[in-house]
């Protein structure tokens, strides 16, 4: 059978996907964004797609219900909620993971039918200040460049971008073109050395929210060196441009001197700009300086905001956000509702925007909010303050959660549960980053009841009595609608126009390649866009919440590489899991003097706290701690960090400040550090402190610490994985609470125990892993077991490319044998030759390993 | 210079071969009491087992001693010295003369005086004859008590077993080699051995040996009786030094020696279980090896002391690797062990102040060298001490 084509589920960058039934997938050559490659995760995509805890049937109440009984249920909750509350006492909750068409169905119900504006994207949490600051500048929530504008550009500045871990094709696009043309630059803005730091030409350890300071800075430089523009509100921007950047004034003036000079020049912003209270600003801020140097929508220059989701994009451009209508419509722009109202026949068409995420889930947990529907997404791990959020859910009387997976802490909550379709099972369009709308095909049956989204919907809406404009045959009608409805005469011009595609049949819509809007007319495509623009005075303001001497230290959340939200796709691939095992909090070595590398922190903030593993990394910057943001009740309970983070929100956009939260640390004294490696989960609760790590096929790794003694400890966790005809070997030193235990049946292992009190006493787990496939582990190898690694052999290291399962220390190996760069490495061991995720890894390696000099 | 050298023993051959090859010109002449060629002690049980035949079992034939220049003199009892005159005189009444005279006389095993220890059918557990005894007694089949679970005795059990006997091992403690195993390792080897027809009763202690003509039964305190033809005691050694207190020669447990194995006569040293140095007698080969050493580098005239080294000892049974070493018994030292249920291997090591003062191995004695040298060197083990249990292979010292 073909290969049918579609697109990654994942990150903004929205690659192709050619994918068969059998789940092997492989990088879609003709797809402009990505040209074949495919990321870590994208390369693990076929290891998703059969996995437990998939979403079956629908519930309610806890009970499996059919499809009927559900809908009845959910149509019946949010009656009730329209009775008591009015439609304000209704919302949606929805994704960038949903596709276009879905969210098209899901604001249509909102803000057409329900008649409230409370529809919030998780998108909320990713670009909302980007889409504001476009709004600002540009008059709508465009992306003037394309992708292709980093390989042109002279100069790549990433601003709270992590690059090279979450969007890896696009870093690796630019890494190629800074290959092929040496003089091209790149700097990085970061408070952290990430991956995306190796091989920069400059890193500005900004601290925090500085960044509005920082282009401030860049403004007011250009100005002086001679820039000037036509645009309206310079003189206002100008006189508002202050803040002090508190870099390296050397480093700074490199910077500025690079920025003035080069007309090609690209600055590419994501989460670590738009996750704070001042994110719109800072959006506004590098927009101003490229309206300033005339740098937008040319060849290798423009502002470039990349998303997170694949379809974030997609639920901009339907408007499934509480400030914005469908088709880049506008509540203030006089006429435009009137015109959707009319295009939808819909009287109740919301009088105004609705309730920001964060604001949404305060009034759940005021109690304003009678029925709740939330689609593809965990708020009650992801929002801040998520403890409170989980209150809000628990409080809100009909809370429905549709999702693919029954495995999420916002399932748990919810009363009524709707079985989504999967990637691979569902049907649309997902618009990326650069403007590309792309289809994301079935090429898989959908399993046990799972249904389209858009369906669930309809059927819901059909409930309520609205059934003539939620009948739509499929995702094409849908597509039809919204494209036609871009087209709408509208009182202000509108870069935004899919008119072209409004009437493309079912099978032209089946067959849709990728195409860049705008599209005006059948058959044109859009490129560049060189919109008017005018500046925004963006004066300096710290994060909302300032550090003192209680909370001395700033907290920033983030992503890891080979993970993707929380964990409910990602979580339970073996393979991703291994490149971060264990939920950690990255601090510079000097502030954390009593706090040793490897102990477990605890995180203290004024709205929670979480316990995670403290790292060491010269990396950071002084005065922040990092920590991902993915892990959750299902893995690492006592390592959720945004029941920490606070919720404050960027004023213009609603966007909360993830980025910058005061925290303390405190130690968490633990009797003793362990891990069971066992052939079934043992949930979550093992110890005070456990995470749970999912490590292969019938395959479960729980990282534990406890405070009760070790000794006792050790006894207790032995017999909840004894089994009949098993037996132990057993290495015991109660003197220096050393305990390891393998249990073994006819030379299979079972399970594997290991306690010290120190964590650095405990041996890596990567090899005990690999063992428990073996059919025989022979009289030699049992011994071996208890030391954790083989006889006499290198100590297991970490594994860095999880394409090809090549260890850190295979890597250093090849170096030392004089492998001297990436491409020698990757001929030697195959690492960073399959996604290239990796390489900036294997670049920090390089660095690090001294070469031999040639003979 | 003419040397002297009473008992054939390991101790003897050895230091009479060392005396050779260092004085070419002396003539040395090594006197035993058996019939034998000198021949591998320690490793009777293999010959009791069947695992081996009495010439493999010779370690000196007689044209390597002669290509040495060594006289060789089996059968050749000594009654009596005669110090002042430098001779030794022979039961047949010969004199040897000798300029210096090294005792390597050994030990004897002790019999206890309960009745019917002088009975027929009871052995005892020393030399080449009580082996051939048992070999003797065991081709008629039938039932053997052996009273002594120590080392030698469950040697004796389990050769005794291996012939068609249904060995019964009694011993006073409540598990076997109490002296160099814990009781977890002393279950395990009970278990072991029981799996090879090999009964225990213990603690348990005899009172007498019945039968008329014979052996028959052994009739243990609490009144148990087990009928019993062959009855081989190992209950322990006796050095022999008879012939040293008769010629005046100091003595206490055993002949007295100072670091050079010279007893107070300077000319006559002792070596092996025969001689006791500080206080201290030894039961095992491989320090009488040494002390043989020792003794024949003083006697050429080299600067030698022997400075006792921890003590170690192997259970030589086929398929029951036992091995232990060091002190064994410190209540207060901080235990190590390792245990694999399913392969019946088990360590126990013993650590003072980061230090390896005691091991016991059971199952796998591979790794014996590496913990007795840790144990005689007292080189801390703090750097990898997690590994410790786990052997040299897993123990990678910071350099």
């Amino acid at each position: 059978m073909a290969d049918t084509r579609t697109t990654c589920p994942y990150c903004g960058v929205g690659c192709g996907v050619l994918a068969s039934a059998d789940g092997t997938v492989r990088g879609d050559p003709e797809h402009p964004a990505n040209r074949g490659r495919l990321c870590s995760k994208g390369t693990a995509l076929g290891e998703t797609l059969d996995q437990p805890g998939r979403l079956l049937h629908p519930e309610v109440d806890g009970k499996r219900a059919s499809w009927d009984t559900a809908l009845d249920a959910v149509a019946e909750g949010f009656r009730k909620a329209l009775a008591d509350h009015g439609p304000q006492g209704t919302a949606l909750y929805v994704s960038g993971q949903l596709l276009t068409e879905d969210y098209y169905a899901a604001n249509k119900l909102a803000k057409g039918f329900l008649g409230t504006g409370n529809i919030d994207s998780n998108s909320r949490l990713c670009m909302a200040s980007a889409v504001a600051g476009h709004r600002r500048a540009f008059g709508e929530d465009l992306v003037p460049g394309l992708y292709e504008d980093l390989e042109l550009a002279d100069l790549v500045v990433l601003v709270g971008s992590n690059l090279a871990w979450c969007h890896p094709i696009l870093f690796q696009r630019l890494q190629a073109a800074r290959a092929a043309r040496p003089a091209m630059r790149l700097v990085v803005i970061d408070p952290r050395r990430t991956a995306s730091c190796e091989g920069a030409d400059l890193h500005l350890p900004i601290a925090p929210g500085r960044d509005v300071a920082l282009f401030n800075t860049l403004l007011r430089h250009l100005h002086a060196q001679g820039f000037r523009s036509d645009a309206p509100g310079l003189d206002a921007t100008l006189a508002a441009a202050d803040g002090e950047t508190g870099l390296d004034p050397a480093l700074l003036a490199t910077f500025l001197d690079w920025f003035a000079a080069t007309p090609r020049a690209v600055t590419l912003f994501s989460q670590g700009a738009n996750q704070s209270s001042a994110g719109t600003d800072k959006a506004n801020a590098i927009i101003n300086c490229h309206l300033l140097a005339g740098r937008i929508g040319q060849p290798g220059a423009g502002p470039f905001s990349i998303t997170g989701q694949p379809n974030a994009m997609g639920g901009r451009e339907v408007g499934a956000l509480a400030t914005t209508l469908a088709g880049h419509l506008d509540w203030d722009r006089p006429g435009e509702a009137t015109a959707l109202r009319d295009y939808w026949d819909a009287p109740n068409l919301a009088a105004g925007p609705g309730l920001k995420a964060v604001d949404l889930f305060r009034a759940a947990g005021e109690g304003r909010i009678g029925a709740l529907w939330v689609m593809a997404t965990n708020p009650a791990i992801s929002l801040p303050d998520a403890g409170r959020v989980r209150e809000a859910l628990r409080r809100t009387p009909c809370l429905v959660a549709s999702d693919c997976t029954r495995e999420s802490d916002t399932l748990d909550l919810a009363r009524i549960r709707l079985p989504a379709l999967g990637w691979g099972e569902k049907d649309g369009t997902v618009t990326n980053s650069e403007r590309v709308i792309s289809r994301q095909r079935a090429f898989r049956p959908a399993p046990g009841e799972a249904r389209p989204d858009w369906w669930a919907i309809a059927q819901v809406a059909a409930r309520l009595g609205w059934s003539g404009p939620f009948a739509w045959t499929g995702p094409a009608a849908i597509f039809r609608e919204h494209a036609a409805l871009t087209g709408l005469a509208r009182p202000a011009p509108r870069a935004f126009d899919l008119s072209g595609l409004s009437d493309l049949t079912d099978a032209e819509y089946a067959a849709l390649p990728p195409v860049r809007w705008p599209v005006p007319r059948r058959g044109t495509e859009g490129g560049r866009l060189t919109p008017t623009a005018r500046f925004t005075p963006t004066p300096y303001r710290p994060p909302a919440n300032p550090t003192g001497a209680a909370y001395p230290l700033a907290l920033l959340t983030g992503r890891l590489r080979d993970q993707w939200h929380t964990m409910t796709r990602t979580g339970p691939v073996p393979r991703l899991m291994a490149h971060s095992p264990e939920p950690t909090a990255a601090i510079h070595p000097a502030d954390a003097p009593d706090l040793a590398d490897g102990s477990l922190a605890r995180i203290e903030s004024p709205w929670g706290e979480a316990t995670l593993r403290l790292r060491h990394e010269p990396g950071m910057a002084r005065g922040t701690v990092f920590v991902p943001m993915h892990w959750t009740a299902r893995f690492a309970p006592a390592a959720r960090i945004n029941a920490s983070v606070n919720p404050a929100v960027d004023p213009v956009s609603g966007q909360p400040e993830l980025k910058h939260t005061p925290i303390r640390l405190a130690p968490a004294p633990m009797e003793w550090h362990g891990f069971l490696l066992a052939r079934r989960s043992l949930g979550t609760g093992l110890a005070d402190w456990t995470a749970l790590i999912p490590a292969g096929p019938d395959l479960w790794h729980h990282e534990m610490a406890g405070t009760e003694p070790p000794a006792e400890a050790f006894a207790r966790l032995r017999a909840l994985v004894e089994e009949p005809a098993a037996a132990w070997v057993l290495l015991e030193d109660p003197a220096t609470s050393l305990h390891r235990a393998a249990l073994l049946r006819e030379g299979r292992l079972l399970a594997c125990l290991f306690l010290a009190p120190d964590p650095a006493a405990l041996p890596p787990r990567g090899w005990l892993l690999s063992l428990f496939p073996e059919p025989a582990i022979g009289s030699a190898a049992r011994r071996a077991l208890l030391a954790g690694a083989p006889a006499d052999g290198s100590a297991p290291s970490p594994t860095i490319c999880i394409c090809h399962g090549v260890a850190a220390s295979v890597i250093c190996a090849s170096i030392a044998r004089g492998a001297n760069t990436l491409a020698l490495v990757g001929e030697a061991t195959r690492a960073g030759t399959g996604c290239g995720s990796c390489r900036p890894e294997i670049a920090a390696l390089l660095a690090k390993t001294p070469v031999p000099e040639p003979a | 210079m003419r040397v002297l050298v009473i008992g054939a023993g390991p101790a003897g051959a050895r230091c009479a071969v060392r005396l050779a090859e260092r004085m070419p010109e002396a003539r040395v002449t090594l006197a035993g009491a058996e019939a034998a060629l000198p021949y591998d002690r320690v490793a009777l049980s293999k010959l009791l087992a069947g695992d081996a035949t009495i010439e493999s079992l010779i370690t000196h034939p007689l044209p390597m001693l002669r290509s040495l220049g060594i006289h060789y003199r089996p059968a050749t009892p000594i009654a009596a010295l005669d110090r002042a005159a430098g001779e030794a005189v022979t039961a047949r009444c010969e004199r040897l003369a000798y300029d210096r005279l090294v005792l390597a006389t050994g030990s004897t095993a002790i019999r206890l005086p309960f009745p019917g220890a002088t009975l027929p059918g009871v052995v005892l557990y020393r030399d080449m004859d009580d082996v051939r005894a048992m070999l003797r007694a065991a081709r008629s089949g039938g039932r053997a008590v052996v009273i002594g679970g120590g080392l030698l005795g469950l040697e004796a059990a389990v050769g005794l077993a291996a012939r068609g006997l249904r060995v019964t091992v009694v011993h006073a403690v409540g598990w076997p080699m109490e002296r160099q195993l814990d009781p977890a390792a002393g279950a395990l080897l009970t278990s072991r051995l029981g799996m090879r027809g090999i009964r225990f009763a213990m603690p348990a202690s005899t009172t007498a040996i019945e039968g008329e003509d014979r052996a028959r039964a052994v009739l243990l305190a609490d009144g148990t009786r087990i009928p019993a033809e062959l009855v081989v005691m190992a209950v322990g050694i006796r050095p022999n030094i008879a012939l040293a207190r008769e010629s005046g020669l100091p003595t206490a447990r055993a002949i007295t020696v100072d670091d050079a194995m010279r007893t107070a006569d300077p000319a006559v040293y002792a070596i092996g279980e025969c001689a006791e140095h500080d206080g201290r007698c030894i039961g095992l080969v491989a320090p009488a090896l040494e002390q043989a050493e020792v003794a024949a580098r003083a006697i050429a005239g080299e600067a030698a002391a022997w400075a006792p080294r921890a003590d170690a000892a192997a259970l030589k049974v086929s398929g029951t690797a036992v091995w232990s070493a060091g002190d064994i018994a410190d209540a207060e030292a901080e235990c190590i062990t390792l245990r694999d249920e399913a392969e019946e291997r088990y360590r126990r090591l013993l650590l003072r102040d980061g230090r390896l003062i005691g091991a016991v191995l059971y199952g796998d004695t591979a790794d014996a060298g590496f913990y007795l040298d840790l144990i005689t060197t007292r080189r801390s083990v703090a750097g990898f001490r997690s590994a410790l249990a786990l052997g040299p292979a897993f123990v990678r010292e910071a350099a």
